[in-house]
């Protein structure tokens, strides 16, 4: 196996489409290296982009949108305040990805391009209607998140391709975001069901925006387009959110195994979108109090 | 091929040959004979081969050593001065806070940078920062104990033993 580190875009693009058989892009290597350990064939050139500037970049732009750099560590995620301010739901969900440890190391590009159902920081992304920035020899496209896993452990990217960063879009008035997810253990663990929802609201509290993503539940992360409609033009009432949990429900897919059945994936899925809906809604209507 | 990689580890400029594929662990415990960093699952769950990477906690089973090239590391075997043991291993001793003693050098390091980070912390935020090193004998009790004691000590008060009848 070939290792490079390279510092521009360019070496990287030349790097990843000039390699003589399978190439891997490594990131903070927390599933990557983990998977070599046990087993899986190392590729013919692994291409660390760590060392790329744009890919360890956290910004506001000046249009109000952020930029994540794919190849950030958990922990300059958590630790940016003005990022945490607008999308407090997606630093709290790549918070709770691991350990300490693993927070050192594991990053936002790595966990979509992974591809668990599980991951917890890809709901979040969804549900924030975020893009990433998908660059090769050939150029750069800009790809929604939820377009990206298409099947367990695949993504849509070609073998010449990385992503460089997401682009979260401008936050509106009076909008926030909460992710919330169940474990059956209290840390170390993976989630067995994840819910994201984002929301806006206008200034007497009606919900005229929102985004829904469900994790664990599918063999791919889930954007609940049909259940986040449910909740346009309410205040969250009780008689609304029923109606928001049957829908999660039936959009989940889950299947049974070692951590969970099925059944009860569902189950909990539909109560934490309640309680997400609920922490985003409070969110954003504190920007109306203020 | 196998790469040539010189870092700074405790404090002093080393340098090595590994494989491309080998990982930091493996580097420390073979190429420098630092076998103070243990083995435990070479997956990223257990935290036994943490060590500090540039100031920032990691597994060491999770970095290739070729990852390391002029990088700071810092391992158990960097936390004494001399023969006067760190307060945070004079704690593990004084609290009988090790059975098997595996997971001790990842936890003393992964205590040392929390107390760094944070020199008073709550029972609460010691037991989360210590939920990646997995100890299989104590219970943790007499862990999350002496990390508090140390954390005293470390701010100058007496130790929590020193003030037991």
């Amino acid at each position: 196996m070939e290792y490079c580190a390279p510092e521009t875009l360019a070496e990287v693009c030349a790097a990843l489409s000039n390699a003589d058989g399978p190439v891997r892009v490594l990131a903070g290597g927390t599933d990557l290296l983990a998977r070599f350990a046990s087993g899986m064939p190392r590729p013919s050139m692994l291409v660390d982009i760590k060392k790329l500037a744009p890919a360890r970049v956290i910004r506001q732009l000046p249009d109000g949108s952020f930029e994540i750099g794919a190849a950030c560590p958990g922990i300059h995620i958590r630790a940016d305040k003005l990022l945490g301010k607008y999308w407090p739901g997606l630093s709290e969900a790549m918070d709770l990805i691991g350990s300490v440890q693993i927070q050192g190391r594991a990053t936002l590009g790595g966990n979509l391009c992974n591809a668990s159902p599980a991951a917890d920081a890809v709901p979040a992304l969804i549900a924030a209607r975020a893009h990433c920035r998908i660059v090769s020899v050939a150029g750069q496209r800009e790809v929604p998140v939820e377009e990206v896993i298409i099947s367990p452990g695949r993504t849509c990217l070609r073998q010449d391709e990385f992503i460089v960063s997401f682009i979260l879009p401008a936050r509106a008035s009076r909008s926030a975001d909460a992710y919330l997810r169940m474990t059956p253990r209290t840390e170390m663990d993976i989630a067995i069901a994840g819910v994201a929802v984002n929301l806006t609201l206008d200034d007497s509290g009606v919900i005229t925006d929102s985004h829904v993503a469900l994790g664990a539940v599918g063999p791919v992360p889930v954007f609940a387009v049909a259940a986040s409609r449910i909740l346009l033009g309410s205040s969250l009432d009780e008689e609304v959110l029923q109606r928001f949990r049957r829908q999660v429900s039936v959009m989940c897919r889950p299947i049974s195994d070692k951590r969970s059945t099925a059944e009860y994936r569902t189950d909990v899925t539909a109560v934490l979108a309640a309680r997400a809906a609920r922490i985003a809604y409070d969110r954003a209507a504190a920007d109306i109090a203020s | 091929m196998k790469k040539h990689i010189q870092m700074q580890l405790n404090g002093q400029s080393v340098e090595f040959l590994c494989e491309t594929s080998g990982t930091l662990l493996h580097a420390l415990r073979d190429s420098l004979q630092m076998t103070g960093t243990k083995e435990g699952c070479g997956s990223g769950d257990c935290g036994a081969c943490s060590v500090m990477m540039n100031d920032t906690l990691v597994c060491s089973c999770l970095v290739l050593a070729v990852e390391c090239s002029h990088a700071d590391i810092r391992t158990v075997e960097g936390l004494a001065a001399g023969d006067a043991l760190h307060p945070l291993q004079q704690a593990f001793l004084d609290n009988a806070a090790l059975q098997c003693g595996i997971c001790t050098p990842g936890l003393l390091v992964a205590a040392k940078a929390l107390l760094d980070k944070n020199p008073d912390p709550t029972e609460t935020e010691v037991r989360y920062w210590i939920a990646g090193n997995l100890c299989r004998c104590t219970g943790y009790d007499k862990i999350v104990r002496a990390i508090l004691d140390a954390a005293q000590r470390l701010r100058g008060n007496a130790s929590v033993n020193e003030l037991q009848p």
